[in-house]
């Protein structure tokens, strides 16, 4: 096993074993944040796909993770008021059960992705940033306008969505859910990266021109990996709304975007567990330094500072290394 | 003629008010090498990328065995059959060796959107990749980081993706470029052997090479071809003499 296999199987080891000591010393509280911890690595490996394999600098990944949110708040508010969400010209009725509802945000916020990933994907370096930034700010402004799902002061579900044979309100139950899809997630990933797509993807970032001259298309290969990374991350707000029991426009705010950057830039870009360490570390940030001081961003953005000047792999490649080229 | 593989016809292009290409008009047939020599700047470069796609002509047709080639991006360009190398080699550079060659031969096959099988297990890719190698004397270094390759070593890398696509046509340009004596041997031992699988336009500056290798030999000064011909022709042509080749015609 390579030093980084080592990283991983030990971040998950950590991710899994706080909350299961915190279950056996009945703090519950704990098993929440690191609920958070792996729906917030959740979303940072969605967008990973984008911005560390693809390059692409998305400033824009809250959209996705908001309307994942939002597919949540909407399916389980019509539930719970057994109004419809439709009636013409075909009957759509709310839900309250997770993998409806999990679908329904990977595919709304695909196909947002897709919208958005055909227009701004036309540009490159800053210009991208700066689109899918304002494509972010569309959607939050929207959703702040849009009073039938309390705009401005989001929506709130009175019970946890229903997972079949789990009881979701128990947080550790919960928690395995949102851990179990976040190791799938992973394993996708790896196996995308290994794939013929990954490989393209890869020298497409690295030099787009190569990747023309041996008859590729750079902008087909970013489109798809794009879409893929905000129906990840779609799922990971469809969670993270689930776990807060509430979605506002704040999960939209370009603030979200920033915050799952954060994750993959502590971790490592393009690192396949550069999020979850990165969101792992923020929680535990959150946490302590939260509790000490509302100023704890200051903190953070030390440690961001450090990373970016010191350790450009984030703290993976500072503990493991240039990234081995698999073979 | 029925023995032309590519075809340019009346390519211009202009970098504001400079002439890059000015009316240039040849085709590469069957089975040669057609050297296309010129002093720096003349154009050699634009013509390359205008005939691959990565510029877009002002004006003209590229045509590949009889089939229009000017209205496709540089993509569909290779995928039809048009190998390139560059003049500063462009490669995936964090990818390995093999890694860049599996690239090729990925474009080759043309599917691209296989999201679950490692790609660098799938044997056929990998034996097309590996045999590239091979044939470029880069056996040894398949699983070295493109990065640390010597130079030399990047530019035999950049023949082998081309002769991953299978192409019906090499653009070479400069292969030969800092390679030294030895390496420049190896690079016309390798050409030698490209031709037998599809023509070359090569673009060179060591005129020992160009003199060797080629069949025949297109002069471009300031963007416009002033003469084509064979080896012997060109080299008795007085008015090439004097614009470009002067001394260094080998006796
Ligand atoms: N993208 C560009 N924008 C502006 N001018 C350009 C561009 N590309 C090339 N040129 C100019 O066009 C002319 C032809 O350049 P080109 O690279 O084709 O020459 P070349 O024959 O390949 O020269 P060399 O032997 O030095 O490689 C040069 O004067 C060059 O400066
Ligand atoms: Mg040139």
């Amino acid at each position: 096993m390579t030093r980084e296999t080592w990283i991983n199987v030990a971040s998950l080891a950590v991710l899994l074993g706080v909350p299961l000591w915190a279950l056996m010393a009945d703090e519950p509280f704990i098993i929440t944040l690191a609920t958070r911890a792996a729906i917030f690595a959740l979303a940072g490996v969605g967008l990973n796909l984008a911005l560390g394999t693809g390059g692409l600098v998305s400033l824009g990944h809250a959209a996705f993770f908001g309307i994942g949110g939002y597919a949540m708040g909407i399916l389980a508010s019509h539930a719970q008021s057994y109004a419809p969400i439709m009636e013409a010209p075909f009957l759509i009725e709310g839900t309250k059960s997770m993998p409806v509802i999990w679908l329904v945000a990977m595919v709304t916020s695909a196909l947002a992705a897709l919208a958005i990933g055909v227009l701004s994907l036309r540009t490159s370096g800053v210009y991208f940033i700066m689109i899918t930034l304002a494509f972010g700010q569309m959607v939050y402004y929207f959703a702040i306008s849009w009073p039938a799902y309390g705009g401005e002061d989001g929506l709130s579900i009175y019970v946890r969505n229903g997972f079949p044979g789990l009881n979701t309100l128990v947080p550790i139950q919960f928690f395995g859910l949102c851990f179990v899809i976040l190791c799938l997630v992973l394993l996708l990933m790896n196996a995308i990266h290994k794939s013929a797509f990954g490989l393209a993807l890869s020298a497409a970032r690295q030099n787009e021109t190569r990747v023309l001259s041996v008859g590729l298309k750079p902008y087909h290969l970013r489109l798809v990996a794009f879409v893929i990374s905000g129906a990840v991350t779609g799922l990971a707000g469809a969670l993270f709304a689930d776990l807060n029991r509430f979605v506002s426009p704040t999960m939209l705010s370009w603030q979200m975007s920033g915050e799952i950057i954060i994750f993959i830039i502590i971790g490592g870009v393009g690192r396949l567990f550069g999020p979850v360490i990165g969101a792992m570390i923020f929680i535990l940030l959150e946490h302590t330094l939260g509790g000490l001081s509302e100023f704890w961003h200051v903190y953070l953005g030390a440690l961001l500072l450090g990373i970016v000047l010191f350790a450009k792999g984030g703290l993976i490649g500072a503990f493991a290394g240039r990234e081995k080229a698999h073979d | 003629m029925t023995d032309v593989v590519l075809r340019t016809d009346r390519l211009f292009k202009s970098f504001g008010a400079l002439k890059a290409t000015n009316d240039v008009s040849l085709d590469l047939r069957k089975g040669e090498i057609h050297a296309l020599i010129g002093p720096n700047g003349a154009g050699k470069s634009t013509l390359i990328q205008q005939i691959t796609g990565h510029l877009a002509s002002d004006s003209g047709a590229v045509s590949l065995m009889d089939e229009h080639l000017t209205d496709v991006g540089p993509a569909e360009r290779a995928r039809k059959g048009l190998g390139r190398t560059f003049q500063i080699s462009s490669l995936a550079m964090e990818h390995t060796v093999l890694q860049n060659a599996v690239l090729g031969a990925l474009g080759q096959r043309g599917n691209v959107m296989a999201f679950f099988k490692p790609v660098m297990k799938d044997v056929r890719l990998v034996s097309a990749a590996k045999a590239a190698l091979a044939q470029v004397g880069l056996a040894e270094f398949a699983t070295t980081r493109t990065a640390d390759l010597s130079h030399g070593q990047r530019r035999q890398l950049e023949v082998a993706v081309a002769l991953t696509l299978k192409p019906k046509a090499f653009l070479m340009d400069e292969p030969m470029a800092g390679l030294g004596l030895e390496g420049a041997q190896q690079m016309i031992g390798l050409l030698t052997e490209l031709r037998k699988e599809a023509p070359i336009l090569l673009i060179e500056h060591d005129m020992d090479a160009v003199f060797a290798l080629a069949d025949r030999i297109s002069v471009l000064v300031y963007g416009e071809v002033i003469a084509t011909g064979t080896p012997e022709e060109i080299k008795v042509n007085p008015e090439i003499r004097r614009a470009y080749l002067g001394d260094e015609v080998p006796a």
